[in-house]
């Protein structure tokens, strides 16, 4: 097998396990997870491979064409970027398998569960992978519906389905604004593939489509990316068990956008427009999800708004188009990965091991659940930006980038600080208050989280810290070339835990200084907070549910107009709409029919069997009794069946007199147990317009058939039908040869409907009067009732 | 002969049309019934009219002796003459059961599937 078979192999890989999951769960239990882990480290292996590649800034393409038709192809695109991602996907994939075998051990739907997840890897994978437009799409899509399997996953539970759909509709319909911004840039340059499209890059920014491009793109990167004001739906997310919101919400899914707007930096990137838009709804993301993350008691709730705030960081750093400020995005984006990823971990730990996740309910831990205690300090620590965790390299590179003292950037530095510090007190808010100060009794007796609980964010943890100290190594294999590959150009990664002076580390001795004290008087600012909220009284979450309602409000509404329920309403549209459509066009293309000529030598016999016709079809309408009706409808059958035989065809007439006997006469039964009378009983203003759109039709269909006889007649059918009826078919009468030879499947259809007619009638027939009338009644409980 | 074809199937559509739009179920059924006919017309004058010689062809031949009329639109109305019957029998038997269950010939006051003041759809998750 050659490597892009592999590669192909190791993104299908996920979906495949995704299969077996369920039954692997049926036997082993939560077992399976230990099976199923191997899925993601078989993928984290096969990508590690091609870490030497990419250390030397090489780029691994390939793939297979999809739709050759419009140039389309399944194709990835392996650089620094994806490949951190990549590694990202799988590795804390595979810790995140684990700890879902723990976390929901005993669950009934474990399995499927377990599907569901490995079906999410495949597609954020699959969405990293992808180098050619529309795979990303696909992927990007798969993301927003695997997230919403997984958040609905207790969908017993109002709340959950909630938050399924919110999730659904937000960063599903960002997916649609994504596929506009990328339609554009396809039509664009005629390029579809992302390794391609950089070299395009003057002429998208030149174009007049270019804050078109931007501003879908951006549709598709903030929903996703859970930026203000589409943030509300991240927190909602965390109604899905804890691995979820480990993984999706914190680790990898939400990443998405930023992933996005990384990888089309060297192409949109760079201009005015990036650099205000970006900073502007990242800076504004950073400080109200730190906010209301401080105001929240909910340990996933308080981790939920500060990805909020932290993903709000990345977003600005991305846009902020100074030196080092791509490096910092690289950075603090792993460091995020690392620690949000084991602190919501450890919040699943003491919820699932406590029974309570309010951070108010919670106490003295440190001594029943010391493992825990130590990877959530650690994870905090990386999270707070203190050394020697890799959170601290990444706050120094952030400041770096943002202290370049011009006036833009002192504005950008003060909100990070303020962001940092607050995004500082909710980190040791969760991973220190719960373990310190006196013992508070829990709704279970709480003891050390099992194995496969402390397994993932213990290796997240140590992740964490290793990282750090092995800078050097890292910077040459991961970050330096995600960096480069973001910026489109060669950049290197320097920074180490080595000490330096310099506004860095002044304004992250800062960060901590305000931390501390933010720390200390947090339910001062808890309830300030609160206050705040309670006097706007609106936010997004709300109006959410407002356009929701007004959603199904406006489609019942417009439902209710367009069918009313009134068959004569349908009846009249449908036929005005034939009059106009028989009419209307005729007369616009200047296609009527010229003056039609009509033949002087009618013979008299003709002509009185047309006249007969006439007179049973006026009197079928004017008839006062049922009788005459009946009479009159079949007057006017027998006319036709008469002009058939005149006009050579027999076979037709027969037909038509047999049917039209036995027509009158069932009519005739059927009327005399109806006993209603035929006449029609509305007022004439009523009866007018339907005479009105009655003759328009008629006159129509006149006026076309004049047409379509004027035209010279393609004998091609006919004649071929003489020419073989006899010599193939061995028939005389061409007529019965068409139907049961020529066309006998037809026909045999045509005895189908017959069967099938003559069958519902039997029931219609047979069915009893007393089912029929509860039926009409409309109360499904009679039927039970009288049983 | 055709024009004449066309006016003659004018009329019978315009009768139909003007029967089905009545809101009285027998009525709709006399107009279903002039339809079929007023289409098989429609269909016979597409073929173009030929007077009194049926697509027969005579004893030792192989193919008819002179011009004959159109067999193709024949043979299909010959199946949509069975198929209309069909159905018209059927709309028959459905609305004596729609009157015999719900007492009316009215299509207005027959509201069981859409009833008027239907309550608002649920506004819930």
């Amino acid at each position: 097998m050659s490597v892009a078979d592999l590669t192909f192999l190791a993104l299908l890989l996920p979906f495949l396990g995704a299969i077996v999951a369920p039954l692997l769960t049926r036997i082993l239990g939560h077992n399976a997870a230990w099976v199923l882990a191997l899925v993601p480290v078989a993928i984290f292996l096969h990508f590690t491979g091609f870490s030497a590649e990419i250390a030397r800034g090489e780029v691994v393409t390939g793939g297979y064409a999809w739709v050759p038709s419009f140039q389309v192809r399944f194709s990835w695109l392996i650089d620094g970027l994806s490949l951190t991602f990549m590694l990202l996907i799988s590795g804390i994939g595979a810790l995140i398998v684990l700890y879902s075998g723990g976390y929901l051990k005993g669950h009934p739907h474990q399995g499927r569960f377990f599907s569901f997840l490995l079906m999410f890897m495949g597609s954020m994978l699959g969405l990293v992978a992808s180098d050619s437009f529309l795979m990303l799409f696909v992927f990007w899509e798969l993301t927003s519906i695997t997230s919403f399997l997984l958040i609905g996953f207790d969908h017993q539970r109002e709340a959950a389905r909630r938050a399924a759909l919110q999730a659904l509709v937000v960063t599903g319909g960002g997916g649609l604004f994504l596929l506009a911004g990328l339609i554009i840039l396809w039509n664009m340059t005629g390029i579809n593939q992302f390794s391609l499209l950089t070299a395009f890059a003057p002429q998208v920014k030149a174009s007049p489509l270019y804050l078109a491009a931007l501003v879908l793109v951006l549709g598709g990167a903030f929903t996703k990316s859970a930026q203000f004001p589409f943030h509300f739906w991240l927190p909602n997310a965390m109604e899905a068990p804890t691995p979820v919101s480990a993984y999706l919400h914190s680790a990898t899914m939400v990443k998405a956008g930023v992933y996005l707007l990384m990888r089309l930096y060297p192409v949109l990137g760079g201009t005015p427009a990036w650099q205000i838009i970006l900073p502007v709804f990242g800076a504004t993301t950073l400080i109200i999800g730190a906010l209301l993350a401080v105001r929240q008691t909910d340990l996933k709730l308080m981790l939920a708004y500060t990805t909020v705030s932290s993903l709000g960081l990345l977003v600005l750093l991305t846009g902020f188009g100074a030196p080092y400020a791509i490096e910092a995005a690289a950075l603090y984006l792993l460091a995020h990965s690392l620690f949000k990823g084991a602190l919501f971990m450890v919040a699943g730990c003491i919820d699932h091991e406590t029974g309570t996740r309010d951070v108010t309910r919670l106490g003295g831990l440190r001594f029943a659940m010391p493992l825990t205690f130590a990877i959530a300090l650690a994870s905090a620590a990386s999270m707070g930006g203190l050394p020697p965790f890799f959170g601290f390299l990444a706050k120094e590179e952030v400041y770096t980038a943002l202290s370049a003292f011009d006036g833009r950037a002192i504005i950008f530095a003060v909100l990070a600080v303020v962001g940092n510090a607050l995004m500082f007190a909710a980190a040791f808010a969760v991973a220190l208050k719960p373990f310190i100060g006196k013992r508070i009794e829990t709704p279970k007796a709480a003891h050390e989280a099992p194995v496969l609980l402390w397994l993932g964010p213990a290796v997240l943890a140590l992740k964490g810290l290793a990282v750090a100290l092995l800078s050097g190594t890292v910077h040459e294999l991961i970050t330096s070339p995600m960096a480069s590959a973001i910026a489109g150009e060669a950049r290197v990664v320097t920074i180490s835990l080595a000490p330096h002076i310099g506004v860095p580390a002044a304004l992250s001795t800062l960060t901590v200084l305000l931390g501390i004290g933010v720390y200390l008087r947090l339910a001062r600012l808890r309830a300030a907070i609160a206050a705040a909220l309670a006097a706007i009284g609106w936010g997004p979450d709300r109006g959410f549910d407002q356009a929701m309602r007004g959603l199904v409000r406006l489609s019942s509404a417009v439902t209710r107009r367009l069918q009313t329920g009134r068959l004569d309403i349908y009846m009249t549209a449908t036929f005005t709409l034939l009059a106009v459509v028989l009419i209307v066009p005729p007369f616009l293309y200047g296609e009527l029919a010229r003056a039609p000529v009509f033949p002087q030598d009618i013979p008299l016999h003709e002509l009185a069997i047309m006249a007969i016709a006439v007179i049973g079809l006026v009197a079928v309408v004017l008839a006062q009794d049922r009788l005459t009706a009946i009479v009159s409808l079949g007057i006017q059958g027998f006319s036709v069946a008469v002009i058939f035989l005149l006009y050579g065809a027999p076979d037709l007439a027969f037909t038509q007199f047999m049917i039209e006997t036995l027509a009158v006469v069932i009519l005739a039964l059927v009327m005399t147990r109806l006993r209603l009378s035929p006449s029609d009983h509305r007022p004439l203003r009523e009866n007018l317009p339907d005479a009105a759109i009655a003759l328009a039709c008629g006159l129509g269909a006149t006026l076309f058939l004049i047409k379509v006889t004027e035209a010279p007649f393609d004998t091609g059918l006919s004649d071929f039908f003489n020419q073989y009826s006899k010599t193939i078919a061995h028939g005389a009468n061409v007529v019965n040869v068409i139907i049961v030879d020529f066309r006998g499947t037809d026909t045999l259809g045509e005895i189908a409907v017959v069967m099938i007619a003559a069958l519902a009638i039997l029931s219609l027939v047979r069915l009893r009067a007393g089912s029929l009338r509860r039926i009409a009644d409309n109360d499904p409980d009679a039927e039970e009732a009288s049983r | 002969m055709e024009p004449v074809f066309a006016l003659l199937t004018g009329i019978f559509l315009t009768i139909a049309i003007y029967l089905m739009m009545s809101k009285f179920i027998i009525r709709m059924l006399m107009g279903v019934a002039i339809l079929g006919n007023a289409v098989n017309l429609l269909i016979f004058t597409s073929g173009r009219i030929m007077r009194e010689v049926p697509p027969v062809i005579g004893p030792g031949l192989d193919v008819p002796a002179g011009p004959v009329a159109n067999p193709l639109p024949q043979a299909l109305i010959l199946t949509a003459i069975v198929i209309s019957f069909s159905f018209f029998a059927f709309l028959l038997v459905l609305s004596w059961r729609a009157y015999s269950t719900l007492g009316t010939d009215n299509t207005d006051e027959m509201r069981v599937a859409e009833p008027d003041g239907a309550p608002p759809p649920p506004l819930g998750y």
